[in-house]
């Protein structure tokens, strides 16, 4: 069963820094891809979901993005939930069409990264009041909290959490795109890297980037006359239990446990039967805590499972097969999109060298804050 | 705690709010207080309107015994927030007071002394910039100071 299919994808390449584009301009060239790959035309999109933080402007953000574009859609709307907004957005889509108020979406996300910029507009919540006079401020103390607490609890070692790291490095070889193609590492690489936060070093944290990715939800019988195979969303969860770290329910799993059961649940699927693996990787520690919440492996033994499998495209536990965040870029907001991006194009069989063998069924995971707010969707191939 | 505090002028202060004021007023007076619920008697913190457990609003201020364990702590070599690079290298922790709920906070200690998970901490109160912030120190093993 499935409430929508995604018909159509659209990604840039990311780029460290940008200068002189603006958030919309990359914006459009992603939803434009992502409409012509659809095989269809701007007046065809009568839905726009968009991210909150684009760079031309706080508020109005549908309807700039829509007049940008050219677009007057019948439904538009911000999804805010940090990386897992992309995810979050499929779901939304699909449900929007099916209660009649579109019949097909655009979801697009992006920004520009500009060398020197400052951070954006101060704010006045629990964590700049409770947390940033203390010295803790950004997400790398968070996750720093989530390692070490795993690590005193479980046992999990640093080389373990930089195998997947270097995994997902190898597969980003393959993917052109990727901000670190042509970029090989070793785990001793990642181990030799400077600590940020212990225990994180420089590279088990994503690299900021810019960039924009968008993808195109319609009904699964509009998706039938399409130019490519629909892949099928069909399960999806969401959760969200916290902003601020002392306040997350727990220290080594997070809301992506109930957001992932439900998308199994919804899809009749489980762990097992998952071909592909995209997880939101913005830090080591997430694919572990990920691997531990989804049911790929027992809780607690993330460390040691990442070693003993080949997390590889080539192996039978493909992990971010495009190289994840932590080696493709994570271009704001479209980070959390490129998973999805990856994994339409694997189930369309369109990966190229990277390509796994028979792709049916993905697990798509998007984590926004600190495992604060989780989103999960299982895509499928239509003919499964 | 070390002479680099000298810096602490330039550290982000405190943003109290018309709820969260009597926390701060209290901290400088060297008291740790937090909410507890007059309903479901859980501990609330931050500082709130309405309990998050049951949604009361009748809360009231205890003072806390400001000892506890760390639950995670991290060793920030790059801090976020540039105020704070001369300070670096430091511990953040994760505190779970005894009286019920967790906070996050500095550690006054020398972040190669070998800290763990689970260790015990008592409240230290240090000025930073015009404002006395709440920070930990480990409670030694043989309880002595």
């Amino acid at each position: 069963m499935s409430a929508g299919a995604i018909v159509g994808v659209g990604e840039l390449a990311p780029q460290r820094y940008s200068a002189g584009v603006t958030t919309l301009s990359m914006l459009a060239t992603a939803a434009i891809e992502a409409t012509h790959d659809a095989g269809l035309s701007r007046g065809d999109i009568d839905g726009l979901l968009v991210g909150p933080q684009v760079g031309e402007t706080p508020q109005h953000v549908p309807a700039t993005v829509a007049e940008y574009l050219g677009l007057q859609p019948t439904m538009a709307n911000v999804v805010d939930l940090g990386g897992a907004t992309a995810a979050g957005m499929a779901w939304r889509a699909a449900a929007a069409i099916q209660a009649g108020m579109c019949q097909t979406v655009l979801c697009v996300l992006g920004n520009i990264n500009e060398r020197g910029r400052v951070p954006r507009s101060p704010n006045r919540n629990p964590i700049r009041e409770f947390d940033v006079p203390f010295g803790a401020s950004g997400a790398n103390t968070s996750y720093a909290f989530l390692a070490q607490r795993h690590m005193a609890r479980y046992g999990t070692t640093s080389a373990q959490l930089a195998t997947a790291v270097v995994a997902q490095r190898e597969n980003a070889q393959l993917n052109p795109k990727a901000i670190f193609h042509g970029t090989p590492l070793t785990v001793d690489d990642v181990l030799n890297s400077p600590f940020v936060v212990e225990p994180l070093r420089l590279l088990e944290i994503v690299m900021p980037c810019a960039g924009a990715a968008a993808f195109i939800v319609t009904s699964p019988e509009r998706a039938r006359d399409l130019r490519h195979r629909p892949v099928m969303i069909s399960g999806a969860g969401e959760k969200i239990t916290h902003r601020a770290m002392s306040q997350a329910p727990s220290l080594t799993s997070g809301p992506l446990k109930a957001a992932i059961a439900s998308a199994y649940r919804q899809s009749g699927t489980g762990p097992a039967d998952m071909d592909m693996l995209q997880l939101y990787d913005c830090y080591s520690i997430v694919i572990a805590l990920t691997l531990e919440d989804a049911g790929v492996c027992p809780v607690g033994e993330s460390g040691p499972w990442m070693v003993e499998n080949d997390l590889t495209w080539r192996g039978p536990q493909p992990l971010n097969t495009h190289g994840g965040q932590l080696s493709f870029g994570q271009a704001d907001l479209a980070g959390g999109m490129s998973h999805i991006v990856e994994a339409v194009h694997q189930l369309r069989h369109q990966a190229g060298e990277r390509q796994i063998a028979d792709a049916r069924t993905a697990l798509v995971t998007g984590n926004g804050a600190t495992l604060s707010e989780a989103t999960a969707l299982v895509l499928q191939r239509e003919d499964v | 705690m070390t002479n680099k505090d000298s810096k602490a002028a330039s550290y982000p202060p405190p943003t109290p709010t018309a709820v969260s004021a009597p926390f701060w007023e209290a901290a400088q007076e060297e008291r740790f207080v937090y909410q507890q619920c007059a309903d479901c008697a859980r501990a609330v913190f931050p500082p709130r309107a309405h309990c998050p457990h049951c949604w009361s609003q009748t809360l009231a201020w205890q003072e806390s015994t400001g000892e506890g364990t760390i639950a995670s702590f991290t060793v920030a070599h790059r801090p976020g927030h540039p105020a704070f690079a001369e300070l670096a290298p430091f511990v953040l922790a994760l505190i779970d007071v005894q009286d019920g709920f967790r906070l996050l906070s500095r550690l006054t200690q020398n972040p190669d002394a070998g800290l763990q998970v689970g260790d015990p901490v008592r409240l230290v109160w240090v000025a930073s910039g015009d404002w006395k912030l709440p920070l930990f120190e480990p409670i030694p093993v043989d309880g002595g100071q």
